[in-house]
């Protein structure tokens, strides 16, 4: 009797749990006089969908929450945030396809979306020739300064310059050899060659770089390169994509590349959302860094992450792309609301200086269109979390990288007319 | 003239009415984006014709058709980008300098010229489809083990171009939207229109040669590969030349498809070599009805639009729907929507529900004789 | 001497994946003549039953036999995916035999649907499909036939179905009830953790054998012994390779061919599932875990040449041999003063994304010299 109870609450939760989802929860409570509607365009199905539907989920909830704290209010009138949510497939044409949709069909006075650099560099011609807006949410390789794309994550040196510093300095494995491994596109090589400046500037040494195509998972052959390259240990870089970190942590244990034998391997996309999917107990003693990591102990970081798991379920996590993607939201509406108008070009001038109270803490919109942010070095507990070793003062984003060759000495500034895309400083 | 070949004949000029009135009047009545997302659709039709060709005529199922379909695109990607790439350091598009290269690698040299780019469009694809043709029918590789062995090809390019991101700039492609075509901007609402009117020319081109390339000898020896290649080649043909050719035209119309598609949708990218947009050409044909030259058009465009929508309203399902169309026209209608309207499959389907005035008992006969009085 | 076994055992380990998972495909396409295309699809299935097994093992009551689970999950696996199989063999390919290239596109769509189907049916509900499945299978296969017969036929045969619904039916409620994490769809990848005395490597000569990877090795030896016994000794598989030479003869000679066409695709489909099992070992589970497989499965079959057990072996180690070879650049560790013009080749062909290409370009290059691959098939059955 207990078991057929159970059985039929069981049948009862998973039936309500769809309903819900599909829904969406755009439900009407309080009274306004206008609407907007927003596009949010991600990839919900194709390899990407994995990481980029936890940003609709995130999104969705800062819409609801603006929505339930009365909305947008511009113009005298309180206007509640519609959405259309486009489907990004993986597939970077379709990202741009997508956009041009949301702008000329749907008429959106701004777009959230995107996640790998691949799908933003297929819709950054579409923004710039139609001047739209668009915001994009993850840490990614800068070296690009957009007028119609507004940066919500980290530059390079708001990650992986202080990473590589830790590393090379006060890491367990200070002073020894590094080895890049990464995904084969724009991010990680991009990343790959600031780090090789970096760690030369330092005084150390890269011994070998490898790359996995996107989609292969055969990890074998870079396993037994780290090995010859780095044979008493030393720190690995890692910058793999989704899927193929799960391969290389299960497989480097097995070859007993491991902290305990002086491997220290540095993730720039390992979060809460992948730990949990490759096992804490595959990266237990390996490092991360970000701006926001689930466990920043304050009362901000606390709220965002209980009103998180209250939406979606309890055993969900936040991690930071899902906090880049939540601020962007809620820097848009202030944007807006001291603009007094939905207008690109008015939102555009209002959002500079624009400051919020973020989970990370304060963070600041600059002249570049990155935000100001904090940046965290943590050590990957058996919890699935980051214990945070290091944490930075504020640090001003760098459109232009200054470690990387080609853009050494240059800067972006869209309040200054004469300034602009790429200025020598 | 018989009863049913009138028939067909006025159903195929109803066709091409309906088709050319769409063209002619879609600029007007459509969207700017539903307009350029058309523009991109008829492009497709190209390649799909190709793939009618060489599937629908002779029987080789290629599913690498989009190795053909990416070349034309880059080889056009190539000259756009050199074409407006004057401002940037060394003279040479932007995305090099990310990866600390300098100097143009040496196959972009030619792209600079629009002569030699007008050509390599089809060339170049042609070229390899015919050198991969020519090395895999040689062997008499047929059937399944051709159609593995161009996924593989199509995987081999596939991993070159996303790999090499200091030649080609790897998974990221080539951006075409804000390149300078005759001093146009490529993304500019203008220059889009303008080849959403080349894109429509260059399909009834494009059909009208393949008519003309499945008539006659040729194209009665290719349906012959299709039927019956060994007895084919009994007879005196050597059927390599003729599956090289035809594999080769196919790949020239893919290189021509591929371009149009690109400067329509602003990027090419590796992501046009990957498997599943190669099958999804085949199906286009399958749908539309294959050995009809017309089905390959009417699918290519129905099928897409018909993604575009449903891809919107409900992002999930469109991958069930794929997937039940592939069996679906597989396993109940082998000929295709245009097949089955232009065979038997209304009038049997009229008879099935008791409507059809047709004798379904003797009409060979009756068309036979028919066919004597007219000979 | 440490280089070579290295490198040999790093080939074997590369080589053994691709052979359990080509191993099914071999059947299938070898003796069939089926291109089956959502073969990788069964992989991924067999891959999300590992994942489920080891989510009901993590349940208190059978917490103490955790260990064990994954040989617990290499049964079930081959289990389910055989089920998938047969269903599909009765559903869609039954209807195409003879028509390879129409095949190919059907089971593509049903790549895709299967592909979907996990990402938006909850794995509770998916497990109680294929329970419902299994069991009227059952039904129909050990009930006498001629229980179904007579006019109580059709209500026996309508009680079976309506059993097996029902025990799909509770199996779904028990397992949305009792784990959370497959009462809910989702188009997450999921992680399959081997249990902790299979995790690390075993330290011998100075090197470090991975445990998993010498357990996919184990399991691919067991796989190929156990299929080339089945062909070669049991009475079926004199039956499947009777069928396989000549249809009509057999049937004339009273072999139920219809029969034959299940148990082979549901073995091969079976096999598919135990490389489910070994893959998800190595790395995560998702929809799409199947797709990065399929293209490399079928030209191990086709350079070892279609049919051909020992060719499909060979096959998959001299592919192993040649990823690991031009993949970790060892040639530059072997020969170190290489001309320089060669040296910066084999650099350029060292990275993973060029080792593929490499290798795929060889194995097109030998197939021009022996189009048949390794092992041709002789007599007539080659023009067919």
């Amino acid at each position: 009797m207990n078991l057929s109870r159970k059985i039929f609450t069981g049948i009862a939760t998973a039936a309500m749990a769809t309903t819900v989802t599909a829904c969406g929860g755009s439900d009407s409570s309080g009274n306004f006089d206008d609407s907007v509607t927003v596009g949010i365009l991600h990839s919900l199905s194709g390899t990407m969908a994995i990481s980029e539907s936890t940003l609709v989920d995130t999104e969705k909830m800062a819409i609801e929450e603006i929505n339930a704290s009365g909305g947008v209010f511009v113009d005298g009138k309180f206007h509640k945030i519609e959405y259309i949510v486009e489907d990004g497939a993986s597939d970077w044409p379709t990202f741009a396809e997508k956009s041009k949709k949301l702008i000329d069909q749907d008429k959106v006075p701004v777009v959230f979306g995107g996640w790998t650099s691949a799908s933003r560099k297929a819709m950054l011609p579409v923004y710039e020739s139609k001047d739209a807006f668009l915001y994009y949410p993850i840490q990614y390789e800068a070296q690009e300064c957009s007028n119609n794309i507004f940066y919500t994550g980290a530059t390079p040196n708001q990650q992986s310059e202080p990473a590589t510093e830790f590393m090379f300095k006060r890491s367990p494995a200070a002073g020894k050899p590094f080895f890049l491994v990464g995904s084969d596109y724009v991010f990680p090589r991009t990343s790959n060659t600031i780090t090789k400046a970096q760690v030369k500037a330092l005084g150390g040494k890269v011994v070998g770089e490898d790359y996995l195509p996107l989609g292969n998972t055969e990890v074998a052959p870079i396993i037994s390169k780290i090995k010859v390259a780095l044979p008493s240990g030393g720190i690995i870089i890692n910058t793999l994509n989704g899927d193929q970190n799960v391969a290389f942590f299960k497989q480097i244990q097995d070859a007993g590349i491991t902290p305990s034998n002086g491997y220290y391997v540095m993730n720039y996309s390992i979060a809460e959302e992948e730990i949990s999917t490759i096992g804490p107990e595959f990266l237990e003693g390996h490092y991360g860094a970000w701006n926001y990591m689930m466990s920043i102990d304050s009362v901000a970081s606390k709220k965002f992450a209980a009103r998180f798991k209250k939406r979606w379920g309890a055993d969900r996590v936040v991690a930071d792309p899902q906090e880049s993607a939540y601020n962007m939201v809620y820097l848009w509406k202030q944007a807006v609301e001291k603009a007094g108008t939905f207008d690109d070009n008015a939102v555009r001038e209002a959002l500079v200086g624009e400051k919020f109270d973020a989970p990370q803490g304060p963070v600041e919109v600059m002249p570049n269109h990155h935000l100001s942010q904090t940046v965290r070095i943590g050590q990957i507990n058996s919890e699935g979390g980051f214990t945070i070793l290091e944490e930075t003062g504020v640090v001003l984003p760098q459109a232009w990288n200054q470690k990387h060759p080609s853009s050494k000495g240059y800067a972006c500034d869209w309040t200054d007319a004469s300034k602009g895309e790429k200025y020598k400083l | 003239m018989n009863n049913s070949h009138t028939l067909k004949g006025r159903l195929s000029l109803f066709i091409w009415i309906v088709i050319i009135a769409a063209l002619v009047s879609a600029p007007s009545i459509l969207p700017v984006f539903r307009l350029n997302l058309l523009g991109r659709y008829l492009s497709l039709a190209i390649v799909a014709l190709g793939v009618d060709l060489i599937w629908g005529f002779t029987g080789l199922l290629s599913l690498g058709q989009g190795i053909f379909f990416a070349l034309g695109g880059y080889c056009a990607a190539m000259y756009l980008q050199l074409n407006s790439s004057g401002d940037f350091p060394n003279g040479i598009p932007e995305f090099f300098g990310l990866y600390g290269v300098n100097k143009l690698p040496f196959f972009w040299e030619p792209f600079h010229s629009s002569l030699f780019t007008i050509i390599a469009i089809w060339l170049i694809p042609a070229a390899v489809a015919a050198l991969l043709g020519f090395l895999v029918f040689r062997n008499r590789i047929k059937g399944v083990y051709f159609s593995i062995l161009t996924q593989a090809a199509l995987l081999v390019f596939f991993n070159f171009f996303n790999g090499q991101q200091k030649l080609i700039n790897g998974t990221n492609g080539l951006k075409t939207d804000v390149t300078f075509l005759f001093g146009q901007l490529v993304g500019s609402e203008s220059v889009q229109r303008w080849f959403f009117w080349v894109t429509a020319l260059l399909v009834i081109f494009a059909w009208c040669f393949s008519k003309w390339v499945v008539r006659g000898l040729f194209g009665n020896v290719l349906i012959g590969i299709r039927d019956d290649e060994p007895r084919i080649r009994f007879t005196g043909y050597n059927p390599t030349l003729f599956k090289t050719i035809i594999f080769a035209i196919a790949g020239g119309l893919a290189g021509i498809s591929g371009a149009l598609y690109t400067v329509q949708s602003g990027i090419v990218s590796p992501q046009f070599m990957t498997v599943p947009f190669s099958i999804e050409m085949v199906i286009w044909v399958a749908v539309g009805g294959r050995g009809t030259l017309l089905g390959a058009i009417i699918g290519a465009v129905c099928i897409n639009y018909a993604k575009s929508l449903i891809s919107e309203a409900l992002p999930a399902s469109w991958m069930f729907i794929q997937g039940g169309l592939f069996i679906l026209v597989v396993t109940a209608l082998p000929e295709g929507v245009l097949g089955w309207i232009q065979g038997n499959g209304p009038r049997n389907l009229l008879s099935r529900l008791g409507i059809s005035r047709y004798s379904t008992t003797y009409p060979k006969v009756e068309i036979d004789q028919t066919q004597e009085i007219e000979l | 001497m440490q280089l070579i076994i290295e490198s040999l055992f790093n080939s074997v380990a590369i080589g053994s994946v691709l052979l359990i998972a080509a191993l099914g495909l071999a059947i299938v396409f070898g003796l069939m003549g089926v291109i089956n295309l959502a073969h990788g699809e069964l992989m991924m299935v067999g891959a999300y039953s590992t994942y489920v097994i080891q989510l009901i093992f993590k349940l208190p009551i059978l917490k103490p036999f955790y260990d064990i689970y994954v040989l617990v999950a290499i049964v079930v696996a081959f289990i389910v995916s055989g089920v998938v199989g047969i269903l599909l063999e009765r559903t869609v390919i039954r209807r195409l035999y003879g028509s390879p290239l129409e095949t190919l596109l059907a089971t593509w769509g049903v790549s895709l649907i299967l592909q979907q189907f996990v990402r938006s049916v909850p794995l509770a509900y998916a497990t109680g499909f294929v329970v419902t499945i299994f069991i009227s299978l059952l039904f129909s296969t050990f009930t006498p036939k001629k229980l179904f017969q007579g006019s109580r036929g059709k209500l026996i045969k309508a009680g079976a179905l309506s059993t097996s619904a029902v025990a799909g039916v509770l199996t779904a409620g028990l397992l949305a009830s009792l784990v959370s994490k497959l009462s809910r769809a989702s188009a997450r990848n999921v992680d399959v953790t081997a249990p902790a005395w299979m995790r690390g490597g075993i330290d011998l000569f100075g090197m470090t054998f991975p445990k998993t990877r010498l357990l996919i090795i184990f399991i691919t030896i067991i796989s190929v012994i156990a299929v080339s016994f089945f062909l070669n000794k049991s009475v079926w598989g004199v039956r499947i390779r009777a069928v396989t030479q000549n249809r009509e003869m057999s049937e004339c000679l009273g072999i139920s061919t219809e029969n034959v066409d299940l148990i082979t695709f549901g073995i091969g489909s079976g096999l598919a599932g135990i490389a489910g099992v070994a893959v998800s070992l190595l790395g995560s589970v998702g929809p799409n875990v199947g797709v990065n497989y399929i293209v490399g499965c079928f030209m191990v079959v086709v350079l070892g040449g279609v049919g051909n057990l020992l060719g499909t072996v060979i096959a998959s180690f001299s592919i192993g041999l040649l990823t690991d070879i031009i993949g970790s650049g060892r040639l530059l560790t072997i020969w170190p003063n290489m001309p320089h013009q060669l040296a910066s080749t084999v650099d350029f062909f060292s990275t993973t994304s060029m080792a593929r290409v490499m290798v795929f370009a060889l194995i097109v290059a030998f197939l021009q010299y022996r189009p048949a691959g390794l092992f041709p098939q002789k007599g007539r059955m080659m023009e067919s």
